[in-house]
C-alpha cells in the first residue's frame, strides 16, 4: 500500500519531533505542583514559567505575565469573550464578531445574549475579509469586546488585524484575536497588531492537545469562567498542566524558530496544490488568493458532496478535510461558506488540505490525481 | 451499533463501488427525493414487467451512506414484487449495510423513499393508463 499522506492538520497536528525530545527530558518520577514551595514544586513552576516565556516570545507579548494557560483555544476563547464581556459590561452591553469566526467564538457571545448583550456579526466578502466599513458600523462605543480571528481555518484567509484593531480602539473598545491557526504559521506580534487578547492552541503549534493559552494584554480586565484557586492570575484555577504547559512552550520556541523557513517551504507546495486542483472542471478555490494562510488550501466542486469527496480520499490514502453538512455534529452548512456567499449546494462540495512538516512537494502530482479520480468518480453518480 | 467507528466495510464497499448506477431511458417509474439545499439528492429509476422490479437505476448527490444505501435499496429491491419491494425500510437498509451511524439514519431513510416514490410513480401512471 502506498503510504499515507496527512493534509488535516487544522484539525489536528501531529507532536513535533522537537517537543517529544523535549518532553522525554522530563526526568522518571517528576511530579510537583507549582504552588508549593519546596523542590519539586519550585522545578514545575520553573517550567511553566519557561513555558510562560516561550509563548509570549512567539506572539511579541513583551511580558510573560500576560500570557495564561488553559485547556485549549475553545477555553481561551471562552474566557476572552465572556471574561472579558461580563467584566466590562459597565461600559456597554454590545459585542462585535466576525461572522466566520470559530464556534468557540461565536457560542459564548450568542450565549452572552441571555444575559442582556446584543452580538452584531460583521460581514466579510467573498474572499472572507472581514468588511471593514460594515466593522466600523457596528463597532460603537458601547462595544465592550470584537472578536475577529487573525486567519480562518475553513478557507485560510488571513484578516487586516491592524486596521481592525484601529477601528475597535478608535471606539474604545478591546480586540480579541483567536490566533490557533495563524500563530506559528504568519508573524503574529500582539503588540505591533493592537491586540488585547489572543487565544493559542498548544497543538496547533505542534504541541500535545488539551493546552492552550491567552494572551491578555496587561491592564485589561477579565473575569473568571471557572472559579476555585487562584492559578493562572485567578482566570484558570486547578492546578497547571504542568508536563503539557512546558511542551506547548517548547512548541512555541520551535514555531517561532522555523516559522520563516516552514511557511516558504509550505507556500510553495499549497501553490503547486492549489494550481493544480484548479485545473480540474468546475473546481474552485474558496478563501483569499493571497492574503491566506501559507499551509491552506480550501477548494469546491460542483454538483458533488464533501463527506464523500473526504472518504473517497481517504480510500486512496489521503486525509483531507471538509466543510460539508454532513461531517458536523449539527448536520448545518458550514457558517463560513455560506458567509462567503456560496449557496448551501455549494457550501457542501468542499475539501479543506492543511499542510504541515512532513508534508513534501513530491507529494502533490499524487495529491491532484486522486482528487481528479475523486471528482469523476462522484460526478458519474451525481443527478445534478 | 452505538459504539461502531466510522462506516462499516459494506458501506465502504456500496460507496467505492456502487452497484446499478445510472439512469433508465422511458422509465416505468421515476422517484426523487431529498434537495441539494440538505445535501442529499437522490432519483431512483424502474422498468417494471409482470409486477417485479426488473431493471433498477440510481443517481445520487449525497453523503457516503446516502450512496451507499441507494446503491443497497436498488440490490435490495431488483426482482422483487411490487409489493415486497414497498416493504423495504430504512431498518432494513441499515441491516443489509451493517449498521450506520445513528446521526446517518435520515440519508438511508431517503433511499428506502425514492424506491417508495418510484413504485408509486409506476402505480400512478398504470391507473391514468
Amino acid at each position: 500500500m502506498e503510504e499515507r499522506i496527512y493534509l488535516d492538520h487544522a484539525a489536528a497536528m501531529p507532536v513535533h519531533p522537537g517537543v517529544l525530545r523535549f518532553g522525554r527530558q522530563f526526568p522518571d518520577g517528576f511530579a510537583g505542583n507549582p504552588s508549593t514551595i519546596y523542590h519539586e514544586g519550585l522545578v514545575a513552576q520553573e517550567a511553566v514559567l519557561r513555558a510562560r516565556e516561550k509563548v509570549a516570545g512567539l506572539v511579541g507579548a513583551s511580558a510573560p505575565a500576560s500570557i495564561i494557560f488553559t485547556s485549549g483555544a475553545t477555553e481561551s476563547n471562552n474566557i476572552a469573550v465572556r471574561g472579558t464581556a461580563l467584566r466590562n459590561a459597565k461600559k456597554g452591553k454590545r459585542i462585535v464578531a466576525s461572522a466566520i469566526e470559530h464556534i468557540s467564538v461565536l457560542n459564548p457571545a450568542k450565549d452572552l445574549q441571555k444575559s442582556g448583550f446584543s452580538l452584531t456579526l460583521a460581514p466579510v466578502d467573498r474572499y472572507g475579509t472581514v468588511d471593514l466599513d460594515a466593522l466600523g458600523a457596528a463597532v460603537t462605543p458601547e462595544t465592550v469586546v470584537t472578536s475577529v480571528h487573525y486567519a480562518n481555518n475553513e478557507i485560510g484567509t488571513v484578516q487586516p488585524i491592524r486596521e481592525v484593531a484601529e477601528i475597535v480602539h478608535d471606539r474604545g473598545g478591546l480586540l480579541h484575536v483567536d490566533a490557533t491557526d495563524a500563530a506559528g504559521r504568519i508573524p503574529v506580534d500582539v503588540e505591533r497588531d493592537g491586540i488585547d487578547l489572543a487565544s493559542l492552541s498548544g497543538n496547533q503549534l505542534g504541541g500535545p492537545s488539551g493546552v492552550g493559552a491567552l494572551y491578555i494584554r496587561p491592564g485589561v480586565r477579565v473575569q473568571p469562567v471557572l472559579v476555585g484557586g487562584g492559578q493562572e492570575r485567578g482566570l484558570r484555577p486547578g492546578t497547571e498542566n504542568v508536563f503539557s504547559i512546558a511542551c506547548m512552550g517548547e512548541a512555541a520556541r520551535l514555531a517561532g524558530e522555523e516559522l520563516p523557513g516552514e511557511s516558504r517551504r509550505l507556500r510553495a507546495i499549497r501553490d503547486s496544490l492549489i494550481a493544480g486542483v484548479t485545473e480540474i472542471e468546475e473546481a474552485y478555490l474558496t478563501g483569499h488568493p493571497t492574503e491566506r494562510l501559507p499551509h491552506h488550501a480550501s477548494f469546491r466542486f460542483s454538483r458533488i458532496e464533501g463527506e464523500s469527496i473526504q472518504l473517497a480520499m481517504d480510500m486512496l490514502g489521503i486525509a483531507v478535510a471538509t466543510g460539508s453538512a454532513c461531517t458536523s455534529r449539527t448536520l448545518e452548512a458550514s457558517h463560513v461558506l455560506l458567509a462567503i456567499g456560496l449557496a448551501h449546494d455549494e457550501a457542501h462540495g468542499s475539501m479543506v488540505a492543511t499542510l504541515g512538516r512532513a508534508n513534501s512537494p513530491d507529494e502533490v502530482p499524487r495529491i491532484v490525481r486522486a482528487v481528479e479520480e475523486t471528482v469523476k468518480r462522484l460526478r458519474a453518480i451525481t443527478p445534478l | 451499533m452505538a459504539d461502531q467507528i466510522g462506516y462499516s466495510q459494506k458501506v465502504m464497499e456500496h460507496f467505492m463501488n456502487p452497484h446499478n448506477v445510472g439512469v433508465i431511458e422511458n422509465p416505468d417509474g421515476y422517484g426523487k427525493v431529498g434537495n441539494p439545499v440538505c445535501g442529499d439528492l437522490m432519483e431512483i429509476f424502474i422498468r417494471v414487467r409482470e409486477n417485479v422490479i426488473e431493471d433498477i437505476r440510481f443517481r445520487t448527490f449525497g453523503c457516503g451512506s446516502a450512496i451507499a444505501t441507494s446503491s443497497m435499496v436498488t440490490d435490495l429491491a431488483k426482482g422483487k414484487t411490487l409489493e415486497e419491494a414497498m416493504k423495504i425500510t430504512r431498518d432494513d437498509v441499515a441491516t443489509e449495510l451493517e449498521g450506520l451511524p445513528p446521526r446517518k439514519m435520515h440519508c438511508s431513510n431517503l433511499a428506502a423513499d425514492a424506491l417508495h416514490a418510484a413504485i408509486q410513480d409506476y402505480r400512478d401512471k398504470q391507473k391514468k393508463g
